[in-house]
């Protein structure tokens, strides 16, 4: 029985961090779903962009009060992390405070005590935070698509993050022998005189399922990140690191096209030629995207990272102006849809069977599309390099390529490039009469 | 006005230093046109040794691929490129910054390999090689503010060079809330120009030039026709033609040198 409490620790972590590998398979199998995308050139500038944007939150601090609170939350986050590495050697071997004996009462001391400063900073940034979302009228809080659960979520992950800071805190406040240490209790000093006439057995109970309730509850926020926007902690990595390195005007050449417009014009090409041997049964590829697997697994990455902070959303010109379009809605919804059909693999023994829904209308409108006008704004804007203008151009292909479905206008415009070689009607032949005109 | 065309050249047994490309607006535009004429009087003055494709210019297929229409744009470009190539053109340079994007960097991946300036870039090389001077006392004391085109500035991160320019004609140059990397888009952008814009509460152009108006402008300048029109149609619309003028950096370095 003297070893009930470490058996019962070791149960949780492999649940806890055996849950969390299946999902992060998950996540993975879906993302794959994405058709392929070179992105392996030029690592040593991509290695700077992962180091500046995700490690050093360069982006992050263009919005300062936002940027320095997230800040705050981030480092604390991470070198908290330290703490969690002596909780999880103390409940697998029953020692306590391990450390304290390896790194000297001194050192320990300013670590914890470091520890505790971030923690109760950290709690203050997180109400900040909470405030922001829930009290203050901030735009990019409030719009359509942030209704529901990714409100809830929002404030889900805030909650977790008080609550872990207070248990660390009293952890430190009720552990009697460490405050008698006065090494380093900066913070919890202040916390200890609460538990006082509390007899010493009470306080210790205290402290161990603090100290219990502290670990779970980091397994359960491990295992929640997949099922939030949260998981960017983890994606804001390998984002930035296969984000696009070519300026950001440079719409890909679909290579489909190339092949197609190169046979149009090509003088020898026979255009009742049989496809060559084997071809004659491939489905042709399609022109653009209209589901998730049309796209590219980082646009698909894209949507697993995006934290729906909506900085995207806010600089957009067609949101700002009340049009239907919102970068991050399209992100959201391609998370969305592409959880939809990773839920639709899996309950049909890994294939996907078809549902008659596609992210296409289901999901995203043309009426959102259409209203785009390519600046680049949201691209610029997000702090871990998503890029949501891709996908609303891959979906325009689909529309205009596939369905011949782009507004009259703009048939009219491009029947007339078509035909005279610029977007309005006028004929080639006067196309120098500027010079001689005035 | 003396434009010379590639044709011309080659008749000639000529290669001009540079090929100016036009685009669509340039061309046709009435408003668009003065900006190309303001341009080529710049160029007759630092002796730039220039030529245009003329009848022989057809779209850049921007508008067409921003659109959506991916076959449209690829057959545009690969007809101007077996054109430019024809010509050994090396050196583009554009008043459009649209035409100058997809040039720059949607033509190579097709066979069309230039060196690619937008014309804020290029009078500013004149300058440098000590081939242009800008008068600075003819616009001296007017409030100029400068709106960054997205094909420009986001898209090409080319945030300077138009701003050296407007310094040099002596005038004070305000910033917008939102400039450069920030700078709102004016509305034209992405095949918009084309259509009617959706269902909304504002249109762009008028917000844009609402960030342009609160610096107190004499002058909106600009270095894009697509901007040009949409600011200019801004200010219409909020009825300060009276007061403030959109003018394009070539035509304030023209009205500057009295050209």
């Amino acid at each position: 029985m003297q070893y009930l409490p470490n058996i019962l620790f070791a149960l949780a972590l492999v649940l806890g961090v055996g849950f969390f590998v299946m999902n992060i398979r998950k996540l993975s199998r879906n993302i794959k779903l994405g058709k392929d995308v070179n992105r392996t050139d030029n690592k040593p500038e991509r290695l700077k962009n992962m180091i500046k944007i995700a490690l050093g939150q360069s982006k992050m601090v263009k919005r300062p009060l936002s940027g320095v609170l997230h800040i705050i939350v981030y480092v604390g986050f991470i070198i908290i992390n330290i703490e969690v590495l002596e909780i999880i050697i103390d409940g697998l071997f029953g020692t306590h405070r391990v450390f304290r004996g390896f790194l000297g009462d001194g050192f320990y001391g300013f670590l914890i005590g470091f520890f505790e400063i971030l923690a109760a900073l950290v709690f203050i940034a997180v109400v900040v935070f909470w405030l922001r979302r829930n009290i203050s009228n901030i735009k990019r809080f409030l719009t359509k698509e942030m209704k529901g659960w990714p409100k809830k979520d929002g404030n889900n992950i805030l909650y977790f993050e008080m609550v872990l800071m207070t248990l660390f805190l009293v952890m430190n406040a009720t552990d009697f022998h460490f405050q008698q240490a006065a090494i380093g209790n900066p913070i919890s000093q202040f916390i200890t005189p609460l538990f006082d006439g509390f007899s010493l057995e009470t306080i210790h109970t205290i402290e161990r399922s603090a100290w219990w309730i502290h670990i779970l509850g980091i397994l359960v926020f491990l295992n929640y990140l997949y099922y939030s926007k949260h998981l960017h902690i983890l994606l804001a990595f390998p984002n930035t690191y296969y984000a696009n390195l070519k300026p950001k005007g440079q719409f890909t050449n679909l290579e489909s096209v190339t092949n197609e417009v190169k046979l149009m014009m090509d003088p020898d090409a026979d255009p009742y030629a049989a496809p060559p041997e084997g071809e004659e049964e491939a489905i042709p590829e399609k022109f653009g995207a209209s589901d998730v697997t049309d796209l590219n697994w980082v646009q698909l990455m894209n949507a697993y990272t995006c934290t729906e902070c909506g900085r995207c959303t806010s600089s957009c010109p067609a949101n700002l102006t009340g049009k239907e379009l919102s970068p991050r809605k399209i992100m959201m919804d391609t998370r969305d849809r592409l959880e939809e059909v990773g839920r639709n693999i899996d309950a049909n023994k890994g294939t996907f069977v078809d549902d008659g829904k596609q992210l296409l209308n289901d999901y995203i409108s043309p009426e959102e599309l259409w209203a785009c006008t390519s600046c680049n704004a949201c691209v610029e804007e997000c702090p871990v390099n998503i890029d949501p203008l891709s996908i609303i151009m891959d979906m325009r292909r689909y529309l205009v390529m596939e369905e011949s479905a782009a507004p009259q206008e703009l048939n009219m415009m491009m029947t007339n490039i078509e035909n005279n070689g610029a977007p309005w009607q006028y004929n080639q032949q006067d196309r120098l009469n500027w010079a001689n005109e005035e | 006005m003396n434009v010379p065309t590639m044709a011309d050249m080659m008749a000639q047994g000529k290669q001009p230093e540079v090929l100016f490309w036009v685009g669509a607006a340039g061309s046709y535009d009435d408003r668009a046109k003065k900006i190309s004429r303001a341009f080529v009087k710049i160029l007759h003055q630092a002796n730039v040794d220039f030529a245009v494709l003329g009848t022989e210019e057809s779209s850049t297929g921007d508008a067409a691929k921003r659109a959506g229409n991916e076959f449209l744009f690829q057959m545009q470009a690969m007809m101007n490129i077996e054109v430019l190539n024809g010509y050994e053109v090396k050196k583009i340079v554009t008043c459009d910054p649209h035409s100058f994007n997809t040039l720059k960097n949607e033509y190579p991946g097709l066979g069309g390999k230039y060196e690619v300036f937008h014309h804020t870039q290029f009078i500013q090389n004149l300058i440098a090689e000590g081939r242009l001077k800008i008068d600075d006392t003819t616009l001296k004391g007017k409030r100029v503010t400068f709106h960054d085109p997205c094909y420009l500035g986001r898209a090409n991160e080319v945030y300077e060079s138009p701003r050296e320019l407007i310094k040099r004609l002596g005038v004070n140059l305000t910033e917008m809330k939102r400039n450069k990397s920030t700078a709102l888009c004016c509305g034209a952008g992405g095949a918009q120009m084309f259509k009617d814009a959706e269902k909304g509460d504002k249109e762009i152009n008028v917000l844009r030039t609402e960030d342009a108006l609160e610096t107190k402008p004499n002058i909106i300048a600009t270095g894009c026709p697509y901007c040009n029109t949409m600011m200019t149609d801004g200010i219409k619309f909020k009825e300060k033609e009276a007061e403030v003028e959109v003018k394009d950096i070539a035509e304030l370095i023209a009205e500057a040198n009295k050209l």
